[in-house]
């Protein structure tokens, strides 16, 4: 009787995260990791900041005693769900193309705090920790749906070439582009396959599986971080947060996940 | 004058306040095992919880993954049939200390638990039952880790 | 000051399954810091898990638990309504404990 619960448990988490492996027949490694995986996916961490999140979401705070209520993240204000797939894209009030990060700037500049201060702090101080927790109870919101960027006006368009280049732009020590790990198939750093992310990954993949609790340092990481960390290991210097450099890559590898779904926040190695 | 009952019903009242509070230890439990926990093998292990030589048995049931992408979080679980579980301990042989933790059940609960541990390296991972009756069980799965849970 | 567990109690048969999702560093006494400074064990202890006020199950952890650790079991006879109360305390003698009403 309990025997069959466990395997039952195990096998309904495996079927539930779509994972086609039987729990028995373990042959090779990418089973392996895909059943390791798939044991994860219950109780993902992430829970933790999107609980966060939530408490933030409804907080007045700063100066203005403002909450993220009133804030637009593209599909009206306060409206959450399906505003994470659609991002990046252009906001009226700005006048720019925005990613969630940047967007989250935005209205805690609203709230009265110090938008630029915020961006120069280091991940995981200070109130980029609250960001953190706001991107996983945002992203959570459209967890299961498909990303939908707008691509209507020019200025989305141009963000979108503008990642494209970026994404193939040689520089640094190494003379390493995006495209050097993440430009072609089949590609994979020691058991770490890499997302082909010039073109459409598939669904819960690439562009689609951030923010994504992050198993090896126990944090969760935004998108912002992930190109952070992208770009120190390609020796570049570090974009800014929430940069125009970072939005457009968002764009470019946002417009190549239309159609993918998010299974964001995700759990990562 | 209040009768006994109002006044065990009050102090239950009072302990569950200051036990959320966080001032009271969150249950009467027996200290923690320090001698058990600080053990650097196995047999360390078994000896620090005081308990015979475990004995191979196939009504454990024990899941992990034949490979952690990370030993940082390894996903293991087990449940039994076996009847009289009291207690269920995880050792994982080449951890630096090998006890990773011990589940206490009482008849309230079934013997079965998910828990995630860390590994330091490639390591073979046992899942130790301990019956009311001092008899000791186990079931082991090797488990690979392809970048090492306590350090780097 | 901690922050809250996840804990999620939902009704499965006869019983209650039960997840816990803890906010915890659980520091392994094994890394140095950037100074080469060992970086000090801290980590849960102790776990009591109780149905309506009354303990059904308890667990001593050491430094191999995971980090934000995650726990799954199954209480009988559980019904909806009830209480699931989870605490934990750790090395530092800081405690937290949480609770929620089965689903």
């Amino acid at each position: 009787m309990k025997q069959r619960h466990a395997a039952a448990w195990a096998v309904s988490v495996l079927a539930v995260t779509g994972c086609l492996a039987s729990a028995q027949a373990q042959t090779s490694t990418a089973d392996g990791i895909a059943q390791y995986r798939a044991l994860l996916a219950d109780g993902n961490p992430a829970e933790l900041w999107e609980a966060k999140g939530e408490l933030l979401w409804t907080q007045k705070r700063g100066s203005k005693n403002l909450s993220f209520e009133t804030c637009d993240l593209g599909k009206g204000a306060g409206v959450m769900k399906g505003a994470f797939v659609e991002l990046p894209r252009y906001f009226a009030d700005t006048q720019r193309v925005q990613d969630l990060e940047s967007r989250l700037l935005t209205c805690m500049a609203a709230q009265g705090f110090n938008a630029a201060e915020i961006a120069a702090t280091p991940f995981g101080r200070g109130e980029q920790v609250n960001l953190e927790a706001l991107v996983a109870y945002v992203s959570a919101a459209s967890r299961g749906m498909k990303f939908n960027l707008p691509q209507g006006r020019t200025e989305e368009r141009q963000m979108a070439e503008a990642g494209k280049r970026l994404f193939y732009f040689r520089a640094g020590p190494y003379d390493f582009s995006c495209a050097s790990c993440h430009g072609e198939p089949g590609k994979r750093i020691r058991l770490q396959d890499l997302p082909d992310l010039a073109k459409s990954p598939g669904d819960g993949v690439g562009f689609a599986a951030w923010p994504a609790y992050r198993v090896s340092s126990g944090e969760l990481w935004s998108m912002q971080r992930r190109l952070n960390d992208c770009y120190r290991q390609q020796r570049f210097p570090f974009p800014g947060y929430a940069s125009d450099a970072t939005i457009a890559l968002g764009s470019f590898m946002g417009v190549q996940a239309r159609g993918a779904m998010s299974i964001a926040p995700a759990i990562k190695r | 004058m209040p009768n006994r009952r109002d006044m065990m019903a009050r102090s239950a009242a009072v302990a569950a306040l200051l036990a959320g509070a966080g001032v009271l230890p969150a249950r009467a439990q027996s200290a923690w095992n320090k001698a058990a926990f600080e053990g650097k093998s196995v047999d360390e292990a078994i000896k620090g919880l005081g308990i015979a030589k475990p004995v191979e048995s196939k009504d454990i049931a024990f899941t992990a993954p034949d490979i952690a992408e990370n030993g940082a979080v390894v996903p293991i679980a087990v449940s039994t049939t076996l009847p009289g579980v009291k207690r269920i301990a995880f050792l994982v042989e080449k951890n630096p200390t090998t006890l990773a933790g011990v589940f206490e059940f009482t008849d309230a609960v079934e013997t079965s638990v998910a828990t995630r541990i860390k590994m330091g390296q490639s390591s073979n991972v046992l899942a130790v039952a301990i019956m009311g009756d001092g008899k000791v069980f186990y079931a082991q799965k090797d488990v690979k880790v392809t970048l090492g849970g306590c350090g780097g | 000051m901690s922050d809250p567990m996840r804990i999620r109690a939902q009704v499965q048969g006869s019983g209650a399954v039960v997840r816990v999702l803890m906010s915890h560093e659980m520091e392994t006494g094994q890394r140095k810091d950037a100074a080469g400074k060992t970086i000090p064990a801290w980590h849960i202890t102790e776990v009591t898990a109780a149905l309506n006020g009354k303990t059904v199950m308890t667990a001593q952890w050491g430094t191999a638990i995971a980090k934000n650790p995650f726990t799954q079991f199954t209480v009988k006879g559980a019904k909806a309504g009830d209480k699931i109360s989870i605490a934990w305390v750790d090395n530092r003698g800081d405690s937290r404990t949480d609770e929620v009403v089965v689903a």
